[in-house]
C-alpha cells in the first residue's frame, strides 16, 4: 500500500524520530512532574485511540505512535467491501488527526523491547525511550497453524482477516465465481479476532451470491460448536437464505485440519471439500511485538492487570486490544477502543503517581446479515478477581424473534457506530 | 434545574478523592463514562452526550435500565450500572462541552 519512494521515506523517518526525540524531557525528571514519554505501538483502533487520549487527558504528556502503514485499513465494515456492497477506499483513515492532536507519528516497525533501558528498538535502527510502553499491535497470523496453509496459501485461499489486499482478493474471487460455485468458509477456534466475524462474513456473501449468484452454496466449516450471536444468525440465515448457508459444526466434522491450495480442498476429519472459492481464517496469536517484549504467554495472548492493562508479565508495559487476554472482553474495535481509553487513564494517574480507580468497560459489537439487517451484542466489564468479568445482569444478544424495523434500526446504529469509532480513533 | 445540577456536580466533586481539588487538570472520567463515546459520538443515528442535561442522561438511563422505556440495545448496556455509577456518568458528561 505504502509504495513511495524509500529514499524519501527514510528521510520522513528519520527526520520524525529526531524530531520526537529531541522533544523528550528526561524521564525522571520529568515523571516528578506528572509529564512522561508513552510510545504506543500500532496504531489501529486500541493504538490510535489510545495515543489520542493520552495527549487529551494530558496534554504535556509526550506520546509517539508507531505504526508501518500510513494508512490504516478497517476491518469493521470490511466483510460489505467482501460483498461488493461498499468501497475499500471507505475502510482508509490516515492520521493527520493524530499528528496534529500532538502525537509523534514515527513510521516503521518496533523490532525489539530493552525492559531494562525502557527502549524500543526500531527497524530503522533508532530507538525510543519509554516511561510507559503501550502495546496495541493486533493479530498475527500463526501460518504453522493449519497444515497446507502459509503466506502463499492465503494468495489462493485468502484469510482476509486483516483488511487490505486480503480483503480485495476475497471479493475479486467471489466476483470471478461462476454462478453455481461453492464457496467454503473455514472459522477458527476461539480465542479469535472478532468472534462474530466469521458468521457476519457467510451472511453477507450469502447476501451477494442470493442477488448475484442465486445457484451458488456457502459452507461454514467450523472449528467450534457454538458461536457469538448464534441463535440471531441462524433465525436470520433461514429467513433470509434457506438452503444457501450450510453450517458445520466441530462435533460434525467442521474443523478443517489441513487445506491443499492447488486443488482448492479443505480437509475435516470427516471429508475433503472440494471448493470454488475458500475464505481460510486461520488461528492467531498477539502481534510479534508482544513475544518479543516478553509480554505473552504460552497461549501467545497477553494476560494484563484488568485496571490499568499493564502487562501481569513485564512492568511499566500495557497491553490493549485484540492482543490482551481481556477475560470476558471479545477481540473487537469497540473493546480495543474502551480499553484504550482506560488504559490511557490509568496511565496518566500512575505517572502523576495517583492510584486509577476500578474501571467499568462497555462493549457492543454490530453484526449485519444483510445491508438493512443488524443484530448486537453487548457486554459491561469490570474488574474481579484479576479478570475483567461480565456485570451479572447486564449485557446480551438483541431479541429473537423482534420486528423487521428492530433489525433496520440496528443496521442504522451499526453504520453510527462505525462513523463514531473511526473518527474517535482517526479523527 | 441547572441549579440543581450544579449541585450535584459539585456534590460529586467533593466526594472525590482528597487531591482531586487541587489539582488543575481535569477530573478523570467516572467508571464507565469514557466507553460511552464509542458510539455516542460523531454518527447522526446515535445521540451525543456531552453537554446534554445531567438529568436527561440519568433519567434516559434508569429508563432503560427498568424498561419503561424501549431500546435496542441500551436497555442490555444500562443494567450493568448502578443508580450512583449512572448519576456520576450524566454529571460528567454534562459538564463536557459538545
Amino acid at each position: 500500500m505504502e509504495t513511495d519512494d524509500p529514499n524519501r521515506r527514510r528521510f520522513l523517518e528519520s527526520a520524525l524520530a529526531g524530531a520526537a526525540m529531541s522533544a523528550f524531557p528526561l524521564p525522571a525528571l520529568a515523571q516528578a512532574r506528572g509529564h512522561g514519554h508513552v510510545v504506543v505501538i500500532g496504531g489501529g483502533f486500541g493504538g490510535a485511540s489510545c495515543a489520542r487520549t493520552l495527549k487529551r487527558l494530558e496534554p504535556r504528556l509526550a506520546v509517539t505512535l508507531v505504526e508501518s502503514n500510513r494508512i490504516f485499513t478497517s476491518c469493521p465494515f470490511s466483510n460489505a467491501v467482501i460483498a461488493g456492497l461498499r468501497d475499500i477506499a471507505d475502510q482508509h483513515f490516515g492520521y493527520r488527526a493524530v499528528a496534529k492532536q500532538g502525537v509523534a507519528l514515527h513510521w516503521g516497525t518496533a523490532s525489539a523491547v530493552d525492559r531494562q533501558n525502557h527502549r524500543v528498538v526500531l527497524s530503522d535502527g533508532s530507538t525510543l525511550r519509554y516511561d510507559r510502553l503501550v502495546l496495541a499491535p493486533g493479530v498475527d497470523i500463526r501460518w504453522d497453524g493449519l497444515p497446507g496453509y502459509s503466506e502463499e496459501a492465503a494468495l489462493r485461499m485468502p484469510h482476509a482477516w486483516k483488511a487490505g489486499e486480503q480483503t480485495l482478493l476475497l471479493r475479486r474471487q467471489l466476483a470471478a465465481m461462476d454462478d453455481g460455485g461453492l464457496v467454503a468458509i473455514a472459522a477458527p477456534a476461539n480465542p479469535y479476532r472478532c468472534p462474530p466475524g466469521p458468521y457476519e462474513r457467510a451472511s453477507l456473501i450469502a447476501y451477494y451470491l442470493k442477488t448475484h449468484k442465486p445457484r451458488s452454496k456457502l459452507i461454514v466449516l467450523d472449528a467450534k460448536d457454538a458461536f457469538s450471536k448464534q441463535r440471531l444468525f441462524e433465525e436470520a440465515w433461514k429467513v433470509l437464505y434457506p438452503d444457501l448457508i450450510e453450517w458445520v459444526p466441530l462435533s460434525q466434522g467442521g474443523q478443517v485440519i489441513s487445506v491443499d491450495p492447488a486443488t482448492m480442498t479443505l480437509v475435516t476429519d470427516f471429508a475433503s471439500h472440494q471448493v470454488a472459492v475458500a475464505n481460510v481464517i486461520p488461528p492467531q496469536r498477539a502481534g510479534a511485538i508482544a513475544s518479543l517484549a516478553g509480554v505473552a504467554d504460552r497461549s501467545g495472548w497477553c494476560p494484563i492487570d484488568p485496571t490499568t492493562f499493564e502487562s501481569t508479565l513485564q512492568k511499566d508495559i500495557h497491553v490493549i486490544g485484540d492482543a490482551a487476554i481481556a477475560g470476558a472482553m471479545p477481540k473487537s474495535a469497540f473493546a480495543a477502543n474502551a480499553q484504550a481509553k482506560v488504559c490511557a487513564a490509568a496511565i496518566v494517574e500512575m505517572l502523576a503517581g495517583r492510584q486509577p480507580d476500578d474501571p467499568r468497560l462497555i462493549n457492543t459489537c454490530y453484526s449485519l446479515v444483510a445491508p438493512d439487517y443488524g443484530i448486537s451484542i453487548a457486554g459491561v466489564y469490570h474488574a474481579a478477581g484479576g479478570q475483567l468479568t461480565d456485570v451479572t445482569g447486564a449485557g446480551g444478544i438483541s431479541p429473537l424473534d423482534a420486528p423487521r424495523s428492530f433489525r433496520e434500526q440496528e443496521a442504522r446504529y451499526a453504520e453510527g457506530w462505525f462513523k463514531t469509532i473511526t473518527t474517535e480513533a482517526f479523527g | 434545574m441547572r441549579l440543581v445540577n450544579s449541585v450535584l456536580v459539585v456534590g460529586l466533586l467533593l466526594c472525590g478523592p482528597a487531591q482531586a481539588a487541587s489539582r488543575k487538570e481535569p477530573l478523570p472520567s467516572p467508571p464507565g463514562a469514557s466507553a460511552c463515546s464509542g458510539c455516542h459520538g460523531a454518527g447522526r443515528s446515535i445521540p451525543q452526550l456531552p453537554g446534554k442535561i445531567p438529568v436527561e442522561i440519568a433519567t434516559a438511563l434508569q429508563d432503560f435500565k427498568t424498561g419503561k422505556r424501549p431500546a435496542t440495545v441500551m436497555d442490555r448496556i444500562a443494567k450493568g450500572f448502578s443508580d450512583d455509577e449512572i448519576a456520576a456518568i450524566a454529571a460528567w458528561y454534562g459538564r463536557q462541552r459538545p
